[in-house]
C-alpha cells in the first residue's frame, strides 16, 4: 500500500533583507499540545471550544513565589486577592486557602467574599462606589475601609454616629510617582494636600479607627521605582500622623498593578523577558518602607492586592480555527472562535497565541479574527503563525486576569472555565451560559408577546 | 494561468524573479504546484495530482491552489492572461 504524503497548504513568502517587519521575530517553535498533563484536543472535545482552563498548581506556585519574595525582605506581610482581576469561587478560594485575604471593590464583591466564607475583618473595601448599605454591613464585619472622596468620608461619620461602632478605615493616597499617567482620579492626592487634609478631618472627628494607608499607583506598572516613591510618600504621611497625633498606623497597603509575563501592545520584546519580575518589585517597595525615616514601635504590616501578577500566568484560553481568508492586500487573516468578547486583554496585550497540533517550520504573518460580525473583533493585528487550517486547535497564553470578569455575553455566549486540580483532575468551575440562562432574566410584556409576518 | 518565463524555482523552494530583483520562499506543496504549473498542467490535473500523492480532501487543494495562485498574482510572478 503507497502511504500519502502529509499535506500542508501551499504558501509562498516574499524574502526580506530589510529591516524587521511590523510582524516581528517569530518566536513559536514548539506546539502547546498539553496543559498542566491534559491533552489539548481531550479538553475541548470534553468541554467545547473555546474554553478557559486554569491551573491550580500554577496559582500556588505564582502565590508562594511572590509571597516569599516579600517575606524573605520584609516582616509582617499579607496578601488580598483582588476579586475584580478573577472572581470566580474556585480561584478565589485556591488564594483564601492560601492565606489571602479579599479585596473588593463593590457591594457584589463584599457579598461573594463573605459567602465564600472570608471574615468580615480579613475584608479590604475599595472603590469609589460604596452604598451607604454596604458600608453599614463593612462597618459591622469590621472590615478595613479604604475611602476614596470625602462623600464617603462624611457618610462614614454618619453611620459611626447612628451606630454607635467606630470604622477601621484607610485613605486611598493617589500621588505623582514619575510614572504616566498619574492615576488621580481615585483616593486623595499627595502633593496638592487633599490626603494629609483627609487624615486631619478623620483624626479631628474622632469616630473612625484610622489603621492603615493604601494606594494604587497604576496598572501593569513597568518600573519598580515607582513603587518605592509611592511607599516613601504613604511613610511620610505615616510619620506625620505619628508626628502630630501619635498615632501609628497598623498597615501599609501598596495595592497591586505588578506587570504579569504578558506583551503589551507596541512593545519590541516579549513581555516574558522584559517585565520586571516579583522580586524587583518587592525590592522596591520594602527598601523603600525599611529605608525610611517613619521608625514605629511595631513595622506595619505590608499588605499587597496584587492581581494580574498572581492569575494573569495560571490560566490559557483554548480556541479552534474556524476559516482561513485573504484580505484585499494578499495578508492571511485566520477566523478564531475566540473573540473580544470573551478575550478582553486583547484589546491591550499581543497575546502569546500556540498552535496545539505539530506544524512545520513555514509561516505566514497573520492577522487573527475573532468569531464576532464586529470590525473591532481583532484577536492579534500581526502574528506570524505557522499554516493552520480549519479546526485546528490553539491555546491563547498569560489569560487568567480580567478575562473572567470583563467578559460580557455578546453575540456569542460564554462558555466554560475548567480547573485542573494538584492531581490533574479536571473540575468545572464556571459552566457554559445557555439562552435559557439569559431568557431568564429577560420579560417580555404581553402585548408584545405575539405578532405575526 | 502560466507562471512567467524568467521565475526561477531552486529544488529547495527558493524563488527569484529576475525582472525585479525579489525572492521569495515557498514550502514542499507550494513548490509541487509550480512545478506542475511549468509543465504547463491545468488547474484540474494539478489538483488531481497532489490528491494522488498527499493525505488531503480533493476540495480543499483546490481552495488552496486558488489561495496559492492568487498570491503569485499579488507578488507579479504569474503571466498577464493577454501576455
Amino acid at each position: 500500500m503507497i502511504t500519502k504524503k502529509r499535506y500542508e497548504r501551499p504558501v509562498i513568502k516574499k524574502l526580506e533583507s530589510n529591516m524587521p517587519n511590523k510582524f516581528g521575530m517569530r518566536t513559536e517553535y514548539e506546539p502547546v499540545m498539553h496543559i498542566e498533563g491534559a491533552a489539548v484536543k481531550d479538553l475541548i472535545a470534553k468541554y467545547g471550544s473555546p474554553l478557559f482552563v486554569i491551573s491550580e498548581r500554577r496559582i500556588r506556585k505564582t502565590f508562594q513565589t511572590a509571597k516569599q519574595a516579600f517575606e524573605t525582605r520584609y516582616p509582617r506581610v499579607q496578601f488580598a486577592w483582588s476579586y475584580k482581576t478573577n472572581y470566580l469561587n474556585a480561584v478565589c478560594n485556591v488564594f483564601h486557602q492560601e492565606g489571602a485575604w479579599a479585596e473588593v471593590v463593590s457591594g457584589f464583591e463584599y457579598d461573594k467574599a463573605i459567602q465564600n466564607g472570608v471574615p468580615g475583618a480579613n475584608i479590604i473595601f475599595n472603590g469609589p462606589d460604596k452604598s451607604e448599605q454596604d458600608l453599614r454591613k463593612a462597618v459591622t464585619n469590621g472590615s478595613l475601609i479604604h475611602i476614596d472622596h470625602l462623600d464617603e468620608l462624611y457618610m462614614l461619620q454618619e453611620i459611626a454616629k447612628s451606630t454607635k461602632q467606630r470604622p477601621k478605615v484607610a485613605i486611598r493616597v493617589n500621588m505623582d510617582t514619575g510614572v504616566y499617567p498619574v492615576w488621580d482620579r481615585f483616593g486623595f492626592n499627595f502633593e496638592n494636600g487633599q490626603a494629609w487634609d483627609a487624615l486631619n478631618k478623620i483624626m479631628f472627628s474622632g469616630t473612625m479607627d484610622l489603621v492603615g494607608l493604601h494606594t494604587h499607583i497604576g496598572t501593569f506598572m513597568l518600573s519598580p521605582n515607582a513603587y518605592a516613591v509611592a511607599a516613601s510618600k504613604l511613610t511620610n504621611l505615616a510619620q506625620r500622623l505619628q508626628q502630630k497625633y501619635d498615632h501609628e498606623i497598623k498597615y501599609i497597603d501598596m495595592g497591586g498593578g505588578f506587570a504579569s509575563r504578558n506583551t503589551l501592545k507596541g512593545a519590541y520584546l516579549p513581555g516574558v523577558d522584559t517585565n520586571p519580575t516579583i522580586d524587583e518589585f518587592a525590592e522596591a517597595i520594602t527598601s523603600a518602607l525599611i529605608n525610611s525615616d517613619f521608625r514605629p514601635k511595631n513595622p506595619p504590616l505590608l499588605i499587597l492586592e496584587t492581581g494580574r501578577a498572581l492569575i494573569d500566568d495560571a490560566a490559557w484560553l483554548l480556541g479552534s480555527v474556524i476559516a482561513n481568508k485573504r484580505l484585499s492586500d494578499g495578508r492571511r487573516s485566520t477566523i478564531l472562535d475566540i473573540g473580544v468578547n470573551i478575550l478582553f486583554t486583547a484589546f491591550w496585550y499581543a497575546h502569546k497565541i500556540t498552535p496545539a497540533q505539530k506544524f512545520t517550520s513555514y509561516t505566514e504573518d497573520t492577522v487573527l479574527y475573532g468569531p464576532l460580525c464586529m470590525n473591532i473583533d481583532v484577536i492579534r493585528d500581526n502574528i506570524t503563525l505557522p499554516l493552520l487550517n480549519k479546526g485546528d486547535q490553539v491555546v491563547v497564553h498569560h489569560v487568567g486576569a480580567y478575562n473572567m470578569t470583563q467578559w460580557m455575553q455578546f453575540i456569542t455566549l460564554r462558555p466554560k472555565v475548567v480547573m485542573i486540580d494538584m492531581d490533574g483532575k479536571v473540575h468545572v468551575i464556571r459552566n457554559n451560559e445557555s439562552l435559557e440562562n439569559l431568557l431568564e432574566l429577560e420579560v417580555v410584556p404581553s402585548h408584545l408577546s405575539t405578532f405575526e409576518l | 494561468m502560466n507562471l512567467k518565463n524568467n521565475i526561477a524555482v531552486s529544488d529547495s523552494g527558493f524563488v527569484f524573479n529576475p525582472a525585479s530583483g525579489e525572492s521569495f520562499s515557498v514550502n514542499p506543496i507550494g513548490l509541487e504546484m509550480l512545478n506542475l504549473l511549468r509543465q504547463g498542467l491545468s488547474q484540474e490535473e494539478i489538483v488531481t495530482s497532489i490528491e494522488k500523492d498527499f493525505q488531503a480532501e480533493k476540495i480543499n487543494i483546490e481552495r488552496d491552489f486558488n489561495d496559492f495562485i492568487d498570491m503569485m498574482k499579488q507578488y507579479h510572478l504569474m503571466q498577464n492572461e493577454d501576455e
